[in-house]
């Protein structure tokens, strides 16, 4: 099976849904890319949220299960309490080891391992939040080619999390929620 | 990279390493999850190359033992998913009763807390007097504690909601004493419990069991190994055994598959129904 050749992943905690429901349905069905969406939240709202994410979207939603390809066009959803990796054979792994940044999904886990599995074939965006998760992960993914986006601080409903990354990691370029659906369109090659 | 000093490539040559002169098969483990530790643990132990970390592993016993501890992961908690534990109450101990005498193996224990989990269920049932479980990991430090059954109190409130979630109707308090900032588990639960090394990698069957539980244990590993260890719990089950799993982890699209049927409930459990 030939997996897709573009990833685009999208972390996001306190405030972090807002955003993603604003760019979900700007997003080409052409796409060249597989989404991955890391979003922190309780375990009780697991199923919830793929059918809300999915009926904002025309593309497939589904939550990531273990050993599943990547495909293009379509959108996982990284369960709640487990950590999403990406094998460098484009497929996913879970793992249940201990918290990063007080966080199971981590963003940082994510990305790093998105950004060894995908490296300049990778975009990373890093949504509104209260904790400093994802700034690392932002620069692993600057340091093997990928591509580097923060939603404005201003436009976040909790800055925290934006405003650490762009202080401390180097950011490619700063989106409101209203341009993220037409860059990710471009950055997987529609 | 910055941060992430060790390859791909140099972390395989360090399971090979380990294989080779320790007897620890990694190499089939996915490798996402073992490369993200390899390399954590490279950092905390603060190497200053990639030859210093491998020649240590090589030439040090002790810190070979530490490495192989340090990248498998035992991070577990008591009733963890209640509504599995819920599903084992409703629809697995009744059929356990009927038997005179009960044998489960607990795959990949970790420190045991869902073993005590699972001991408390059996004691509420009435059933643990005629039951036997094998506790089971490749980690012997992980075991010890498992052994004495003392675990952090700072998690009982956690692990007391989770009980009672899953069904538990008892003050969960009752099954512990408290001491400092320990929790330790009655004896009577422990006395059932046998805490043994086993490598589901390179070991075989030891008995015929009527329940094994592995949960979030194949998940590290890649599928052609999943599928040997899966076909392990299948000869080690009796006909019409269960096999519990993690909440993401399957049977589907298994060689073992067609030998085995999904209890109708979203957990996952499957009873062996062909030999």
């Amino acid at each position: 099976m030939i997996t897709a050749p573009y990833l685009v992943v999208i972390g996001g905690s306190a405030g972090g849904l807002q955003p993603i429901l604003t760019l979900l349905p700007g997003l080409a069905a052409s796409l060249n890319a597989a989404i991955i969406i890391v979003l922190h939240r309780q375990s009780h709202y697991e199923s919830v949220l793929t059918e809300l994410l999915s009926a904002k979207s025309s593309l497939p939603v589904r939550e990531a299960a273990e050993k599943e390809p990547l495909e293009r066009g379509v959108i996982y959803i990284a369960p709640a309490d487990y950590h999403l990796l990406i094998e460098s054979d484009h497929t996913l792994s879970l793992d249940y080891s201990e918290k990063v940044n007080f966080s199971r999904p981590s963003i940082d886990v994510t990305f790093t391992s998105a950004a060894i599995a995908y490296g300049n074939k990778l975009t990373a965006l890093l949504l509104s939040g209260a904790n400093t998760d994802g700034t690392e992960g932002l620069i692993d993914v600057h340091e093997t080619g990928g591509t580097t986006a923060v939603q404005d601080p201003a436009t976040a409903d909790v800055d925290y999390m934006p405003r650490q990354a762009i202080q401390l990691a180097p950011v490619d370029i700063i989106l409101q929620p209203q341009e993220m659906a037409t860059f990710i369109n471009k950055m997987a090659g529609v | 990279m910055s941060r992430n000093l060790i390859s791909e490539q140099e972390v395989s040559l360090l399971l090979n390493d380990v294989l080779e002169r320790y007897g620890y098969d990694f190499t089939e483990y996915a490798p996402a999850s073992i490369n993200r530790r390899v390399n954590h643990l490279f950092q905390v132990d603060r190497f200053p190359s990639f030859a210093e970390y491998r020649y240590r592993i090589i030439s040090d016993p002790a810190y070979a033992l530490r490495f192989v501890e340090e990248i498998t992961v035992n991070v577990t908690e008591m009733f963890r998913d209640p509504s599995f534990y819920q599903a084992l109450r409703t629809h697995v101990l009744p059929v356990l009763a009927t038997y005179p005498f009960i044998r489960i193996w607990h795959a990949g224990c970790a420190t045991g807390e869902e073993v005590y989990s699972f001991a408390i269920l059996l004691k509420e049932a009435k059933l643990l007097h005629k039951a036997v479980i094998y506790a089971t990991d490749i980690n012997a430090s992980v075991l010890e504690k498992g052994r004495k059954g003392i675990f952090r109190l700072s998690q009982m409130q956690q692990y007391s909601r989770n009980y009672m979630e899953s069904g538990g109707r008892e003050d969960f308090s009752s099954y512990y004493t408290a001491n400092y900032e320990y929790a330790k588990f009655r004896e009577d639960l422990g006395e059932k419990i046998i805490f043994s090394p086993h490598n589901l990698v390179t070991d075989g069957s030891f008995n015929e069991f009527q329940l094994i539980i592995c949960r979030n244990v194949l998940i590290y590993f890649n599928k052609k190994l999943q599928d040997r260890v899966l076909n392990l719990f299948s000869d080690s089950l009796e006909q019409l055994g269960f096999l519990a799993l993690g909440s993401k982890e399957t049977l589907n699209f298994t060689s073992v598959t067609r030998k085995f049927k999904q209890l109708e409930n979203r957990e996952k459990i499957w009873r062996k129904v062909q030999l």
